[in-house]
């Protein structure tokens, strides 16, 4: 029987799942920072890990809070500055992969992180793209972190921020953007693509003890769920890494399962 | 002006302040959302009552904050407005956009980057291929009327054109340039005529200072010119852009300053609950400006106990075991 596990370390493990030895990991905090670093310690001990404010490669004994946190500035192989990673987020030469979370998203993965309602008087504002916008115009890929709730995955996003997919199809590569765009998008009920020749969202796989028609649900746009198998649950191994070496002080797994 | 010599840039934050920040002024914060805000300044110009000030950053935190809070910003060009797992969107900055009581103009942290970037080379904008597609190009904060109006503001926010160099002719995103009136940074070592060294990640200071026509720097300690001289690699900025020099030990505090301490998180977890209503965050300003005028009364408020919690190993560069909840 596998352990019990909350939802947050299966989101961690998922994302962490998509990550390939070798890649280079624009990361944020939060479950970006569980995921990027459990793969390294799983299954992509060469991927490597930076950050917008310039720390590269940083040894993470701690857990970053923060992107200008002090832990990415320590044991690390480079520091440097802004201008510096960016130089490295867009690198025709690298697979840079960025983890990003957002308040919207439409079947397109274009992602809001700015404000809800009207843009010059919101209803409620939210500390706007950072490097989100950068990440999504200019990353070899995107993985996205949702809660998966009718009123963040919407039809219609209240600002769009950062580019996905735009309207499908080679919106994306008509609009300029030479690469990139998001590849999957994680939430708490499994894990979702985006169709090769449409660009629109579809359900790819769902959390143990999750059905597809929950996910669609909890979705406001019409969503493809006829292609949807079921996730792993995580290993023991998995949950080991990510509990004992990850976030030991469980400051973002938060508490354990019941 | 404590002076030991002519070439001296010493002088207190006040001075330093009152001679170089003026109402209206289009302002440069340097550090990173927790790290090295230039906190003692930021009071300094609360206790001032400066005003009417226009903020440009890429991603603030703590000093954006504050300055929003108390009343001192008109307007704000930023990327991002947070203190990470503190205040994931910082708190008088979000009140003040829901409210209407600032005006706000949102770029990415490259947009931003660049633009800096770009001032400092005397550059009249710059291009880019961020942002092509995104609200950030087709929604402006500050309306063609305000542009037109003040003379501190590029005419457009931002243009998307055809790459003139390319045969597809793809839309590239040109961005103005940004030339703030004055910079405030933080670091770790300057000397006293103006040589700076930063530990740690350098955010994007440097751009900053050098888009800037004035620049306060403060820092953590004053130390020997001949000692930066000896390893000049490790140095900042061209020393003769430092207008002042400011001795403010703990200068970033409550974010953090590698090598010298962590970010405080008991200060910081009591500012997000101060924060939230208007008056128990007038007397978070009462208590930790008005009544500390000056940066020893400050940390004497803040407490021997919890400036050790945070204070950095000198091997790691941060506190490692501080209760971060």
């Amino acid at each position: 029987m596998n352990p019990a596990y909350t939802n947050k370390e299966m989101m961690a493990l998922a994302a962490g799942r998509l990550v390939g030895d070798g890649d280079i990991l624009f990361a944020g905090t939060g479950l970006s920072m569980l995921a990027a670093t459990v793969a390294k310690r799983i299954h992509a001990p060469e991927a490597v890990v930076f950050f917008e404010t310039g720390g590269i490669d940083p040894a993470l004994e701690e857990l970053p809070l923060a992107v200008a946190d002090p832990r990415v500035m320590s044991g690390t192989s480079l520091n440097s500055g802004l201008i510096e990673a960016f130089a490295i987020l867009g690198h025709r030469r690298l697979r840079t992969i960025s983890f990003l979370g957002a308040a919207q998203i439409d079947a397109y993965g274009n992602i809001n992180s700015t404000c809800l309602g009207d843009y010059h008087r919101p209803k409620v504002r939210f500390p706007g793209s950072g490097g989100a916008c950068d990440a999504m115009s200019q990353a070899h890929a995107v993985i996205l972190f949702m809660q998966h709730e009718r009123k963040r995955f919407v039809d219609k996003l209240d600002y769009q921020t950062s580019p996905g997919w735009l309207s499908g199809g080679d919106a994306r590569e008509k609009a300029g953007l030479q690469r990139g765009g998001p590849m999957a998008v994680v939430t708490n009920l499994g894990v979702l693509r985006f169709d090769n020749e449409t660009k629109r969202m579809y359900l790819d796989e769902c959390f143990p003890g999750v059905t597809p028609e929950e996910v669609a649900d909890n979705t406001a746009f019409a969503l493809d769920i006829s292609r949807a198998g079921q996730s792993a649950p995580p290993s023991p191994a998995e949950l080991t890494a990510l509990r004992e070496q990850v976030d030991p002080q469980r400051l973002i797994l938060g508490p354990l399962p019941a | 002006m404590t002076t030991r010599d002519n070439k001296s840039k010493l002088m207190s934050a006040e001075e330093a302040v009152g001679r170089l920040v003026k109402d209206g002024d289009l302002v440069a914060l340097g550090g990173f959302t927790v790290s090295r805000n230039p906190m003692t300044l930021a009071r300094e110009i609360i206790r001032q009552g400066k005003k009417d000030l226009h903020l440009a950053v890429h991603s603030q935190g703590q000093a954006m904050d504050l300055l929003v809070g108390a009343g001192c910003v008109r307007r704000l060009e930023i990327a991002y407005g947070g203190t990470g797992r503190f205040a994931p969107t910082c708190i008088r900055f979000r009140q003040a956009v829901q409210k209407g009581l600032i005006e706000i103009e949102d770029y990415s942290n490259f947009q931003m980057s660049l633009r800096f970037l770009a001032g400092s080379l005397n550059l009249p904008f710059i291009p880019c291929r961020s942002g092509v597609g995104s609200d950030i190009l087709e929604k402006w904060g500050f309306s063609a009327e305000v542009r037109s109006s003040e003379a501190k503001l590029p005419i457009h926010k931002a243009l998307v054109s055809p790459n003139p160099f390319s045969p597809r002719q793809e839309p590239v995103v040109f961005l103005p340039a940004l030339t703030p009136d004055v910079a405030l940074v933080h670091v770790q070592y300057a000397s006293a005529d103006g040589i700076t060294r930063i530990k740690g990640l350098k955010f994007l200071d440097q751009e900053q200072v050098r888009a800037a026509s004035r620049v306060i720097v403060s820092c953590e300690e004053v130390v020997p010119a001949a000692f930066l001289r000896q390893d000049p690699d490790q140095n900042a900025f061209p020393p003769f852009l430092v207008d002042a020099v400011v001795h403010a030990p703990l200068g970033a505090h409550p974010t953090a300053c590698h090598l010298f301490y962590d970010y405080d998180p008991r200060h910081l977890n009591m500012y997000r609950q101060q924060a939230g209503a208007d008056e128990t965050f007038h007397q978070y300003l009462k208590d930790w400006v008005f009544d500390a005028p000056d940066q020893e009364t400050y940390l004497g408020q803040v407490g021997a106990v919890d400036l050790t919690r945070i204070r950095a190993n000198t091997q790691l560069g941060y506190a490692p075991g501080l209760d971060r909840r």
